[in-house]
């Protein structure tokens, strides 16, 4: 089936999102308060949604898995938000966002949703500015910029290097504002079981209390997913803990087309990995490389330390391969590259799997006060957790896995093919394409939840009347019961492995066959040996404690019963996408540079992906990508 | 290194809690302290045991989940880390680690080492915030906020809201976390125009979740990982007597 991404049709790319915002219908502000939405998810999609939805008078339930709203994950974002204000006067404008943005996304992304996040992203700056989010300033009293990564301007917003927690603060903060004022009824500490459609719409969701383990059914007139992304599923990773794709496949699994599952963004800049004890991988924000330099030594095998490394015998491989953009290169070339130094045995640190990052050029040039300045809680992050101080000797960093572009399909009004199911943030697919650049996922996630769900929601409440329907409807029913069944059948596995160890073991599978760069070979391999490894997982996990109360094995348990399932997806995604794009990197797809190698003739197009059951391969639905406004080109960042 | 753990287990709000014993053998010293936890639970479950309860999340110090007492001090007394950040390093071999939840009348525990922190959104309920709507804000550069008032105010805004201030005050007093959102509104021109009614409201509601009284003892400031400093405090105090003469 080919899949209409209902982007509005007529007039310039500029004026769409203008022209739809008046063409959509409208609620009475008096019968706003008789329309229920649910948003589950409570980072800055999920709380901008949340809060907004309930600022224009509509009765909003807000789910979220934490104790508190405020812990979303959106919170451990550190370097900043991009916006196309042009206060630095330095050629920037909404076109050249836009343009950086497609680019960026190695021409994947539809061009209508990245032109209307370069539009909305001054709104949100405004916006964020007017809550109280303590962005950096200037002497003068002006807002303070940075660049990033894939960008020739500075555009990025930030606060010291906690840019995601004062922005996700600030959502919060109007969150609880409507909390308080009874707009918002606020479950935390609930995990979404299951997607509840009837007559082919989302109306409703069946939740998990974590601590009383109660099953409950919540209606509404639609479901907002705002649940984040799947990086998990590669066990070590970047984000938070309990960050999962359970809403998302279980939404999937209801009939809503998960798009582009293979796209996944590995983060240059992370600490390297050592030991098997470890339990997640931590950032170093992107950030670092616009002072931090990148290095190697020239030769193989050097054992020295770098301090005792003269410079003649150093590759600064980034500023030699990529001379225009230097260390600041997108993510994913930065990330192959120093995959390719190491691979080559010129790695640093134990292991051999690691780069340097340099800061002691900026330290000499700049002084080590202005340093401290702007990377300050970095530094310091990274001295406790290795022990090293960074002012003295470089950083060592490594690729890790960081964000995930795909997520469920949705067109040009956050909507996925489920009517009455809207996804926001990093849970969609819609405006990365193939590769995020840095600071645009809190623009993403701000621009769905402020400016664009709270106009799209209306549009689809007011265009059609619908029954009500009630809890005691027997598609919750039903739901619940499968919710009660598949936790009993977690908990009566009695096996003799545990969780954990089945969650690492998948990871492992996935990130050395579906990681930085996928074969042929490779992935056929990981997609013969995930089914093996689901059915050990059913046979010999074990899970203890009761449905009943506070249980993390058991939440863990069906996370990663998930993940056994969407990897399958994932690889199945990789496999068939022979081109390499962005993050999706496949070895037999190359320049004789060793880049990626796009096949814009036959893949230039969305995959949406369809569930046919249990174990069965999903079926491929196309949304073709077309391009009018940017000259579809090699990226090239030399 | 070999280790025990003398660790806090209760099986939900209502039952009795003890201090049990395990045996942490082989920890490798570059662990995290909630990657030797993880360690430990996976043992516990192999044998059959319950793995013990305890919240985290993004195991880099900025979601706020983390809250256990190590050895008497909350996030383990190392200065400006929260627990996910402390490393085994830190421990030597042979030690006695004991590891309790949050200690406080106002954070009940819901099992094991895990506690609610539901009282912290609500105070954030009663004022921590700016009462403006999305849309119709005028461009951000069009209100120039000095540095010093900027930098002052993401001092106070630093916070992470987990509760080790009041697990570490003798009296559970949450004055550091209801300062630091009072002070961070405070000192910008944004927040200033209900700054009043704000540090009214979020002094009541701490006062009713049954939050203690501040003795100028300064442990909280010790105990935060992010170092709020209590000159917030003084701050607050300030803003309170400046609402109500």
């Amino acid at each position: 089936m080919i899949l209409d991404g209902k982007v509005p049709t007529g007039g310039p790319l500029s004026e769409k999102w203008d022209t739809h915002k008046f063409e959509m219908k409208l609620v009475n502000p008096a019968n706003k308060r008789k329309y229920n939405v649910i948003v589950v998810g409570s980072g800055l999609a999920g709380a901008s949604a949340a809060a907004t939805l309930a600022e224009l008078g509509y009765k909003v339930k807000c789910f979220c898995y934490q104790d508190s709203p405020r812990r979303a994950h959106s919170i451990a974002a550190q370097g900043g938000i991009n916006a196309a204000k042009n206060y630095q006067n330095d050629g920037d404008s909404i076109q050249r966002l836009f343009y950086d943005t497609v680019k960026g996304g190695d021409f994947r992304s539809r061009e209508a949703n990245v032109y209307r996040l370069a539009q909305v992203s001054v709104n949100i700056i405004d916006q964020c500015v007017a809550q109280g989010v303590p962005f950096a300033r200037e002497y003068g009293g002006l807002l303070a910029n940075r660049s990033f990564g894939g960008a020739l301007v500075s555009r990025t917003f930030y606060a010291r290097g906690q840019t995601g927690q004062q922005l996700l603060l600030g959502a919060y903060q109007a969150l609880e504002r409507q909390i308080g004022l009874g707009n918002v009824q606020m479950f935390s500490r609930s995990e979404m079981q299951d997607l509840v459609v009837v007559n082919g719409e989302a109306r409703g969701i069946v939740t998990r209390d974590l601590v009383t383990g109660k099953i409950t059914s919540h209606a509404a007139d639609a479901v907002v997913l705002a649940t984040g992304g799947y990086s998990n599923v590669f066990f070590l990773s970047t984000n938070a803990k309990n960050c999962n794709v359970t809403a998302t496949y279980r939404a999937h699994r209801k009939g809503a087309y998960f798009a582009n599952p293979c796209y996944t963004q590995i983060h240059p800049t992370c600490i390297p990995v050592t030991g098997d004890h470890q339990s997640k991988l931590t950032l170093m924000s992107e950030s670092l490389r616009n002072d931090g330099r990148v290095w190697v030594p020239k030769k193989a095998g050097v054992m020295q330390s770098p301090d005792q490394i003269p410079e003649a015998e150093r590759d600064y491989f980034l500023e030699r391969m990529y001379p225009t953009y230097g260390n600041l290169a997108p993510r994913d070339i930065a990330s192959r590259a120093a995959k390719r130094v190491c691979d080559e045995g010129r790695g640093v640190g134990p292991g051999g799997r690691g780069v340097y990052l340099d800061f002691s050029d900026a330290i000499r040039r700049l002084g080590e006060p202005v340093v401290r300045e702007r990377y300050g809680n970095l530094f310091d992050m990274y001295e406790r957790i290795t022990g090293d101080n960074p002012y003295k000797v470089p950083m060592r960093i490594y690729p890790a896995v960081h964000y995930t572009m795909g997520g469920l399909w949705v067109d040009y009004n956050l909507m996925s093919n489920l009517q009455g199911l809207f996804v926001a943030g990093e849970a969609n697919f819609s405006d990365h394409g193939a590769n995020r650049l840095g600071a645009s996922a809190l623009m993403q996630g701000l621009a769905d939840g402020y400016f664009i769900l709270p106009y799209t929601l209306g549009n689809y409440f007011a265009s059609a009347k619908r029954a009500p329907v009630s809890t005691d409807h027997p598609e919750f029913k039903k739901a619940e019961d499968d919710a009660r069944q598949s936790i009993n059948k977690l908990l009566g596995v009695h096996g003799k492995r545990t969780v954990l160890s089945f969650h690492r073991e998948l990871g492992k599978l996935l990130w050395e066959e579906c990681g930085m760069s996928r074969t042929d070979a490779g992935l056929k391999k990981a997609l013969k040996r995930i089914p093996e490894l689901r059915e050990e997982f059913w046979k010999n996990v074990d899970v203890l404690g009761g449905a009943d109360d506070f249980n993390q094995a058991l939440e863990h348990a069906g996370r990663v019963a998930d993940y056994m399932e969407f990897a399958e997806l994932l690889c199945q995604d990789a496999l068939h996408r022979t081109e390499s794009c962005g993050g999706h990197f496949r070895e037999e797809s190359q320049t004789s540079e060793g880049e990626a190698q796009r096949d814009d003739e036959n893949f230039s197009y969305v995959a949406a992906w369809q569930y046919q059951g249990y174990g069965k391969p999903a079926e491929l639905h196309k949304e073709p990508l077309t391009f009018d406004n940017v000259h579809l080109q090699q990226r090239s960042y030399k | 290194m070999n280790l025990t753990l003398r660790v806090w287990r209760q099986k939900s709000a209502q039952s009795q809690g003890q201090l049990v014993d395990y045996a942490a053998p082989n920890i490798d010293p570059h662990m995290s302290f909630l990657e030797m936890l993880d360690v430990v639970n996976d043992r516990l479950t192999e044998k059959g045991e319950e793995p013990i309860a305890f919240d985290s999340d993004c195991r880099e110090g900025i979601c706020g989940a983390c809250s256990l007492m190590i050895n008497g001090y909350a996030h383990g007394g190392q200065p400006g880390t929260a627990a996910c950040q402390l490393h085994m390093r830190k421990f030597k071999d042979g030690d006695v680690i004991t590891i309790e939840p949050w200690r406080a009348k106002s954070f009940p525990i819901v099992k094991d080492l895990v506690c609610d922190r539901g009282s912290f959104d609500r105070i954030i309920q009663a004022g921590g915030f700016v009462s403006i709507n999305t849309g119709g804000t005028s461009d951000a550069n069009a209100l120039p906020v000095g540095k010093a008032a900027a930098d002052r105010a993401m001092d106070a805004a630093a916070c992470i809201g987990c509760g080790a201030c009041v697990a570490a005050c003798k009296n559970a007093s949450a004055m550091l976390f209801v300062s630091a959102k009072v002070s961070h509104l405070a000192s910008l021109p944004q927040g200033k125009v209900e700054a009043k009614a704000r540090v009214q409201n979020m002094v009541t509601q701490m006062d009713k979740e049954g939050f203690g009284n501040c003795t100028n003892q300064s442990e909280c400031q010790a105990a935060c990982p992010k170092e709020i400093s209590v000159d917030f405090i003084a701050q607050m105090n300030r803003e309170y007597l400046g609402s109500v003469v």
